[in-house]
């Protein structure tokens, strides 16, 4: 039988984290503690600057046609124009903002689908527990690709909905498996029982007492959902999904593509959209393992002594 | 008499985590076919102390200063070549919980082999039979080697480890409280049989537990730690009929007895120090009954009472 | 103390009598019968103002006694009566927000009976918010403080604010017990409350217990695996082997004339600093069966060195030995 006498002193290894702080604070401290968190932090954080200064910080109206095509990058077009003579620099700040945003509605949305499957899956138990796996396993196999080429045969109209609909659909099923272990996992923990035992409604034990304690796999579960956002984002507009009217990262991959940019000699065209979407991937990447850090102290990285 | 040289001498042994000290100058040493007990509660440093000296510390834990002889030998400036050479063949380690450190997909015949063959190349015949004879020592019918670990009961799972640390038949055997995993009945046989292999074999024993009243017949010297400290060390049966550092005489204290008449126990009040900011002094000053004005600002050096050594200026010797 | 009229259907009975209580877990599939005798016809009145101790190593089926008492499990068959009624009766919301505030548990662990996320106050605040509600937000605050002083934490708003990774084993343990008094029980079920405590540590504790009980009249149900602290607190023993009751009588006389053979093993096996080894180390390696599909015969009889054929056949009965104190066993004079 496990006695297994508790340290009755706080744990030397615990991190620093200050006394009268809430969790949500020490989270905050423990973060910005961590390089992989602040470079993650500040990547987004210039993006989003640029998503929102946008029309201060392109010189130009991104969609107008009055320059002339395929110029090399100067001081009056720093990254050149396309083939039908836009300002690549306008577009690519303005594009910004459907990007982020993109990524972060339809990873919003993903989790929260993730996290209702998965919470009821471990809580209901029994009969809906197996449905709702056999559900989500469906959802993890479907391969997304012909998936997409379906629907985009499907949507005349295409659009920011359908995009967003597609992307949902394909990123929620990961996330609901991890979910739901971790609330099995937490089902028996003895304050769980406290409450039950106490007298506490079901609704409010999930809500209140095992929500609580998921935050941080949720909020990296959101991040990883946002990275594969951007990515599918960026996928489906390249081969025509989306709206191609719309301003982009992706879009513009589309219609560098479609002009032969790298063969018309502009591949600037395609590097700047193309780079911009690796950097705000990185960025979700980057806060996802330093979450995943903070959470699980073994995977900190050791400190070499010497 | 004669001087015989001890098993294990550790000298001024200093192990940190970082900034934390968890063992602060240790000194102790082990003859041969002795059974030492280091008695102390959680986060007193005893396990540390334990991994210190079996050289079993991974980062960000290291040895600082001091020493550890091992028959002579400097354990800590050992490669690991040299380590492995020594290990098992004339040290080895009994750990807590043998669910945790028991192979679950091996069988217990498998991973005696295991253990054998990383310390010595023997023919397969031969390893067999070692096999088998040491499960007979500690007490198990051997055709438990083609089980598995979950197949065996608790009692029966720490004598596979015991089995598994004797195959050698060490010199020296440390043991980090093997029991507390056990209910009392197979704690008390499981003692019995530690003891009974002491005798038969007579390797030297270091015993770590936080339940003092568990070593009290088995043991023949006791060291009481606290906060990283040695507090108390002496012959077991001296520390116990007379316990002389207000922590051991606190900490005996606090063991309700099932014989004789029922009487209030005290305990001891508020709890053992954070060892990031020790208390400066004597540690254990803030929870003492009989703490002096000194206690707090001087640390108390050993003092000698017949064979016990004692951390505590109530034993000074002007006193 | 408001317990409605309905409530306490009966003063002069005691808080809680289980009878012939069992409980049975199915393991397996649907096609495997395999059933766990985890308790079978458990007997148990606890009355005002006592300590009671259940008494039991891993397996004995202890820790579900108190999940049935605290209506976490639903009895196989047998039934506990509170106040003289029968639980199974009491089904509305109200009735089991009442039993739950009359009977609340605290838990083994420490570090697991908290979360992690909330301050300490945040159980004790639900804990008056759901059972008292007629009190005013100013009125819980002095309620909680009031609690917190009378576990031993002080200055109570200091440690209500703390979270509890910032508090040691001992305080957290103190915290549970707040967070079951914040109802104003009669019997408080505690599950191996100082187990997982240094030992320094238990003794506050359990003198914590008998100071409650004494100051404000709670009575206890203490289910431990130590024999020794049991004795330190318990007015009555109750030892339990493979879901059954082996033994039960007066502390003090179960262990001055321990009947059951097994609660004999148990006092022989604990260890004693302050007394020398007197009786004889029994060679017994076996361990508390785990009692699946069992078939009639005492439990204890293959480890049993007084063990007749009777024991193979007939399952032994609770039978009085001497005033108050009863042991199932055939052999036992």
């Amino acid at each position: 039988m496990a006695v297994r006498v508790v340290t009755d002193v706080a744990p030397i290894e615990s991190p620093p984290i200050s006394s009268r702080a809430g969790v949500l604070a020490g989270l905050a401290a423990a973060l910005l503690q961590n390089k992989k968190a602040l470079a993650g932090l500040v990547m987004l954080a210039f993006f989003a600057l640029v998503a929102l200064l946008a029309p201060v910080i392109a010189p130009y109206d991104p969609h107008s046609l009055q320059f002339d095509p395929i110029l090399r990058p100067s001081p009056a077009h720093l990254l050149g124009t396309t083939s039908f003579g836009q300002d690549i620099f306008s577009q690519l700040v303005w594009s910004t903002r459907q990007s982020l945003l993109l990524a972060i509605i339809a990873g919003l949305m993903a989790t929260l689908i993730s996290l209702a499957i998965g919470v009821s899956a471990a809580y209901l138990g029994g009969v809906a527990d197996h449905v709702l796996n056999l559900f989500t396993d469906v959802f993890l196999v479907i391969p997304t690709l012909p998936l997409m080429i379906i629907v985009a045969a499907y949507a005349k109209s295409g659009g920011v909905a359908v995009l967003i609909a597609v992307i949902v659909i394909t990123g929620w099923s990961y996330g609901a498996r991890q979910l739901r272990s971790q609330a099995l996992s937490l089902r028996n923990r003895e304050f769980l029982e406290a409450a039950r035992v106490r007298g506490e409604r079901s609704l409010y034990i999930i809500v209140f007492e095992v929500l609580p304690n998921m935050t941080s796999l949720i909020v990296a579960i959101f991040l990883g959902a946002a990275l594969y956002s951007v990515l599918a984002a960026a996928g489906l507009q390249f081969i025509g999904l989306g709206d191609p009217n719309d301003l982009s990262w992706g879009t513009m991959l589309y219609w560098a593509q479609a002009n032969g940019a790298l063969l018309a000699g502009s591949p600037i065209w395609v590097l700047a959209p193309g780079i911009c979407i690796a950097l705000l991937g990185a960025a979700f990447a980057l806060l996802n393992y330093a979450f995943d850090e903070i959470s699980n102290p073994a995977l900190r990285p050791v400190k070499k002594t010497k | 008499m004669i001087a015989t040289r001890p098993v294990l001498e550790v000298n001024d042994l200093v192990v940190e985590y970082g900034s934390v000290r968890a063992v602060d100058r240790v000194s102790l040493a082990v003859a041969p076919g002795e059974f030492l007990a280091i008695v102390g509660e959680s986060g007193c440093g005893k396990s540390t102390l334990l991994f210190a000296i079996a050289r079993l510390l991974s980062p960000p834990a290291r040895i600082v200063s001091g020493d550890v002889h091992f028959q002579g030998k400097d354990m800590v400036t050992l490669d690991e070549d040299e380590l492995r050479h020594v290990r098992w063949r004339h040290y080895s380690v009994v750990m807590q919980s043998a669910m945790n450190a028991l192979n679950p997909v091996l069988t217990i015949g498998a991973q005696l082999r295991d253990a054998i063959k990383a310390h010595e190349d023997m023919r397969d015949s031969k390893i067999r039979a070692r096999s088998e004879e040491v499960m007979r020592l500690v007490g198990i019918d051997p055709v438990h080697l083609k089980s598995f670990p979950h197949q065996l009961s608790g009692g029966m799972r720490q004598r596979s480890m015991i089995a598994m640390a004797l195959v050698f038949t060490p010199e020296l055997v440390i043991m980090d409280e093997p029991t507390s995993a056990l209910d009392v009945v197979a704690q008390r046989s499981l003692m019995l049989q530690i003891k009974e292999l002491q005798k038969k074999i007579g390797f030297a024993a270091i015993f770590v537990t936080h339940d003092m009243s568990l070593v009290s017949h088995f043991s023949d010297r006791l060291a009481v730690m606290y906060a990283g400290q040695v507090m108390e060390i002496g012959p077991t049966n001296k520390v116990f009929s007379d316990p002389k550092h207000p922590y051991s005489s606190g900490l005996l204290g606090s063991f309700p007895s099932i014989r004789g008449p029922r009487q209030a126990l005290a305990g001891i009040p508020g709890s053992p120090p954070d060892l990031a900011h020790p208390p400066p002094g004597c540690r254990f000053h803030p929870r003492c009954p009989q703490v002096m004005p000194h206690c707090k600002t001087i640390e108390p050096p050993f003092y000698q009472r017949e064979d016990v050594d004692i951390r505590c200026h109530l034993y000074a010797d002007n006193r | 103390m408001q317990i409605t009229a309905e409530l306490k259907a009966d003063t002069a009975e005691p808080i809680i009598r289980a009878v012939g209580l069992s409980r049975h877990f199915q393991l397996g599939g649907p096609l495997v019968r395999r059933t766990l005798h985890a308790v079978d016809d458990f007997d148990l009145t606890i009355g005002a103002n006592e300590i009671v101790a259940l008494v039991g190593e891993s397996g004995s089926g202890k820790s579900t006694v108190a999940r049935l008492l605290a209506r976490v499990y639903r009895p196989t068959s047998g039934q506990i009566l509170y106040h003289g009624r029968p639980l199974a009766q009491m089904r509305s919301r109200r009735q089991r927000l009442d039993y739950a505030a009359r009977v609340p548990m605290v838990f083994q662990d420490p570090y697991g009976s908290l979360s992690p996320v909330y301050r300490v106050s945040h159980g004790i605040m639900r804990a008056l918010k759901l059972h008292r509600p007629e009190l005013s937000h100013a009125q819980r605050d002095q309620e909680a403080a009031r609690i917190l002083r009378s576990v031993g934490l002080s200055p109570p708003l200091e440690f209500l604010n703390k979270f509890p990774y910032e508090l040691s084993g001992g305080q957290r343990q103190r915290i549970g017990f707040a967070q079951a008094l914040a109802c104003r029980p009669e019997l408080i079920l505690a599950d191996e409350p100082v187990s997982m405590l240094d030992v320094s540590v238990r003794i506050g504790v359990l003198n914590l217990m008998a100071d409650l009980r004494r100051n404000e009249g709670i009575s206890f149900l203490y289910i431990t695996h130590d024999i020794a602290s049991a004795r330190y607190v318990a007015d009555r023993l109750v030892v339990m082997y493979a879901g059954r009751i082996a033994e039960a009588g007066p502390a003090e006389d179960v262990l001055a004339n321990p009947k059951h053979p097994y609660t004999q093993l148990l006092l022989s096996a604990v260890p004693d600093p302050r007394a020398p080894i007197s009786l004889p180390a029994t060679s017994d390696v076996a361990e508390p069966p785990r009692v699946i599909n069992p078939t009639e015969g005492c439990r204890f009889r293959w480890r049993c060195p007084y063990a007749i054929e009777r024991c193979s056949v007939e399952t032994p009965l609770l039978r009085p030995l001497r005033p108050a104190h009863e042991a199932a066993c055939h052999v036992a004079t």
